[in-house]
């Protein structure tokens, strides 16, 4: 073990700690931008493990946000059920969704499956206009004060002694961090386990995969489905904080996927970190070219393109790269048992 | 008889969607590449032709050749020094570059020209119309059909009849075997991308004279290029004037029953080809 | 008199793996020269490095006193040396004939081979000429494939393992077009695993193991034992 590990997973802590605290220490508009920055975060890591690692290139992730902050609005302003029911709902709405969405999807190979994601997304979105309970295609508002009636609110509003519409901030940003923790977890724990492995050797390899036995279509089924839940979920939540839902919004291929592929991009694709590390170039962005309107998105489309040719692993991939350091390794380190590599066995570059 | 009018403008804007398509289908077939910026490439052609005509005040008709030369320049330029570069047994490179040139060009025609609505004028041969008995059809339209099936063709005598068909071929086939033959793969894609967004200019030309355009409609026109190409079969050309169509008249019959479902019509159409016929409707024997 | 085609030295790799290993060859000519040797001893990475599809990490390889090393592979064609490359790897969406034509795509300048030439050479291929490519029989596509090599006109030829996968009248069938070929002024490198059909086609004979020339010399001066040895690497005698 690198005696560096240490030292990272405490700074990791701290950084997480001070994270938690900040809805009691920092002032609103902040709890509020980061609520976003986190937000695109969960997207990054879900999408990270959709294409980085299952090697599923989807461009309509935006189906899942949308649908799954429809069905949180069906669930609050039809069914009358508490939001955060409505979140959990909205993430189950997404996998359901991602079911026929794959049975149709997959028939396409690999590139092509990418197009194909942006129609079915396109299908939703057109098909919620439709919806008129819910406002067809101009979209609805949540019930006034929605968000104050959640769970905790007012037990947070008294510990904090803050407004309940900060409070009501405070849970969804707590909701959010949790969510992009238990997700970064998760992700972790999975691609450390035997189906992980199995996913990142059909991504080195796929008939050799195929060979050991591992079956690439269901396994990829499965990450296809995992994803859309936790994006849904994303998708749920954020648009709590929104109040407001409408379909262009909901499907807007650049707030829900174009960030988000640009994050990962960025900040490494196919690495666990990557995705951290591009949120926070993206939000150093955000502020810096704020004034600047449009600008900023070709700035991030060159980066982008950037690093596609010149890092293919993202800044996050240049600096293990130089450094050696890797805070979340995914390679099973050698037992310790095992008698040191001789020398000449190396294979020679 | 409502029918009928109704199936006839579908068939003609399935013409449009054809225009849309080819270049798509062609570097489909012969670099393996799927370029998600397709869609904003054809806006950008039609910011070109209207900067052409506001500058010289040329019809938009020979404007159209001057800014098809320019677009041929910029496909090889893009494929030389950045697409090139990208391709490899990794899906995933030439994906996100060409999505990054996606947001890139919307965003550029965004600061350079605003989101405000624009139009291509081609002058009274827009109101004028062909009465066949039947239905009554507008120039313009039958104009745009004439002109996709024109283009399909001399793109198919290209890819069958000459020898830069042939080297496309070979390079599609196997582009190692390609270079022992003294075929420069580089140097093929890049002119199979310039004729691409050459064809983008002319789909350009006939969606800016037909209605208005701004710098955020290309996902869509992508999207219905990908629906026809794929519909109608990959590697096929012919093929993809029958996807386009396909889309064409299933947009009209949606449009027909509720203006709101036109667009939700050819997505459905494309879903349940693929499902019926996962390689469309015209595969190409090999392949 | 100097020679058409010097390797020296040349060191190339198969993927990671190392394949060649400082070879040294020199073809003079008009003359054939074969390179046998088993499975996996470099023969095909020694061609593919020639014809600059293979990356080459040290060496040279000249071509009528003009160092080619390191070139892409088209200019290597355009300056003459064509391949006939392993498994013929015919273009299946091409016709027979326009297999043929697409071997002279960066010719310049008239020369020998035309397609009438390649034609009479191979009758079966003007009789077949709008067939695909790749619906041919297995003889039939090495003639297509050495056909296709001859349109660009090359000072040197290469043909990689043309009998493999062919029964033994065609490969007799293939090798009888290579008097016809030798006499058009084109000098020859044949790659074989079948030991006795290299004898007797060429002029001079190396023998590879391991990415190495274990063995070089005219057919009549290497004794069975000696090719045997230089083949497998050790004696059974």
């Amino acid at each position: 073990m690198t005696p560096s590990r240490p030292l990272g997973l405490i700074a990791a802590f701290a950084a997480l700690a001070v994270l938690y605290a900040l809805p009691a220490i920092a002032p609103r508009a902040l709890v509020q931008d980061l609520f976003g920055v986190l937000t695109l975060l969960v997207l990054a890591l879900n999408w990270n493990t959709l294409a980085g690692f299952a090697g599923l290139v989807s461009v309509g992730q935006q189906a899942f946000v949308g649908i799954g902050a429809y069905a949180m609005f069906a669930a609050i302003i039809l069914m009358d059920l508490n939001p955060l029911v409505g979140v959990l709902i909205g993430g189950l709405a997404a996998a359901a969704f991602a079911l026929p969405m794959a049975f149709f999807a997959f028939r396409l190979n690999g590139a092509y499956f990418a197009i194909g994601t942006w129609v079915v997304a396109d299908i939703a979105r057109l098909g919620i206009s439709q919806w008129k309970a819910l406002g067809g295609g101009t979209g609805t508002s949540l019930p006034k004060g929605t968000a104050k009636d959640m769970a905790f609110v007012d037990r947070i509003k008294a510990a904090l002694d803050v407004s309940s519409a900060a409070a009501a901030d405070a849970l969804t940003y707590w909701l959010m961090l949790t969510l992009a923790v238990a997700m970064l977890v998760a992700g972790h724990v999975f691609l450390r386990s035997r189906m992980g492995l199995g996913l990142q050797a059909i991504r080195d390899n796929e008939t050799a995969a195929r060979s050991v036995g591992v079956d690439p279509v269901r396994l990829k089924a499965l990450v296809f489905l995992l994803t859309a839940f936790g994006t849904g979920l994303c998708g749920a939540l954020a648009f709590i904080q929104i109040t407001r839902v409408t379909p262009d919004a909901a499907f807007s291929v650049i707030d829900w996927t174009a960030f988000v592929i640009f994050i990962t991009v960025i900040g490494g694709i196919g690495t666990l970190p990557g995705p951290i590390v591009g949120a926070v170039i993206f939000y150093a962005l955000q502020r810096l070219l704020a004034d600047y309107g449009t600008i900023y998105l070709i700035v991030l489309g060159c980066l982008g393109i950037a690093v596609m040719l010149f890092a293919r692993r993202g800044l996050w991939g240049v600096f293990t790269g130089r450094t050696g350091i890797d805070l979340l390794p995914l390679t099973h380190r050698p037992p310790k048992s095992a008698a040191p590599q001789p020398q000449a066995s190396r294979r020679t570059a | 008889m409502m029918l009928i009018d109704t199936l006839a403008q579908g068939l003609l804007l399935g013409g449009l969607y054809a225009l849309f398509a080819a270049g798509l289908s062609l570097v489909f077939g012969i670099i393996r590449l799927v370029n998600l910026a397709h869609g904003d490439l054809i806006i950008l052609g039609a910011y070109l032709i209207l900067t052409v005509t506001t500058i010289t005040g040329l019809h938009p008709f020979v404007a159209v050749l001057l800014a098809a030369s320019l677009m041929f320049g910029l496909g090889w330029l893009l494929q030389t020094h950045l697409l090139n570069r990208v391709l490899g047994a990794d899906i995933l490179p030439p994906l996100l570059v060409t999505f990054g040139l996606s947001v890139v060009i919307q965003n550029g025609l965004l600061s350079g020209f605003t989101a405000d609505s624009r139009k291509l004028a081609a002058g009274a041969i827009e109101a004028q119309s062909v009465d066949l008995a039947v239905v009554t059809l507008g120039v313009m339209p039958l104009l745009t059909f004439a002109s996709a099936v024109a283009v399909i063709f001399a793109l198919n005598r290209l890819f069958y009849r000459t020898a830069l068909g042939r080297a496309f071929r070979a390079t599609s086939d196997d582009a190692v075997t390609a270079e022992l033959m003294g075929i420069g793969p580089q140097r093929i894609f890049a002119g199979a991308t310039g004729i691409a967004l050459a064809v983008a200019t002319i789909a350009a030309l006939y969606l800016g004279t037909r209605a208005n355009f701004d710098p955020s409609i290309g996902p869509a026109r992508l999207l219905y290029a990908f629906e026809a190409v794929i519909i109608g079969g990959l590697g096929s050309l012919w093929g993809t004037l029958g996807g386009g169509i396909v889309i064409g008249m299933a947009q009209a019959l949606g449009a027909s029953v509720n203006p709101e479902r036109q667009i939700l019509s050819g997505h459905v159409a494309f879903v349940v080809v693929l499902l019926l016929r996962p390689r469309g409707l015209f595969p190409r024997a090999s392949d | 008199m100097s020679a058409l085609l010097q390797i020296a030295g040349l060191t190339a790799h198969y993927g990671d793996f190392q394949a060649l290993f400082g070879v040294d060859l020199t073809l003079q000519d008009g003359e054939t020269l074969a390179v046998i040797g088993a499975n996996g001893a470099g023969k095909t990475t020694l061609m593919r490095a020639i014809t600059g599809i293979a990356k080459v990490t040290a060496g040279t390889v000249t071509l009528a006193g003009e160092d080619i090393t390191r070139l892409p592979a088209p200019e290597i064609l355009t300056r003459g040396i064509a391949m006939v490359p392993e498994g013929r790897r015919l273009f299946p969406s091409l016709t027979v004939e326009e297999n043929l034509l697409i071997g002279a795509h960066a010719r310049k300048g008239n020369g020998h081979w035309t397609l009438e030439k390649v034609q009479a050479l191979f009758p079966i291929l003007k009789e077949r000429r709008h067939n695909p490519g790749t619906a041919l029989s297995g003889g039939q596509q090495q003639m297509v494939a050495i056909g296709r090599a001859l349109m660009s006109n090359p000072r040197v030829l290469l043909c990689d393992e043309l009998s493999l996968g062919l029964v033994p009248v065609v490969i007799k069938e293939i090798y009888a077009a290579f008097p016809r070929i030798k006499a058009s002024g084109t000098s020859i490198i044949v790659v074989e695993q079948d030991i006795g059909q290299a004898l007797r086609v060429a002029d001079h004979v190396h023998c590879m193991m391991e990415g190495r020339i274990t063995l070089s010399g005219r057919p009549a001066e290497l004794s069975r034992s000696a090719i045997h040895d230089a083949y497998f690497g050790v004696s059974h005698a």
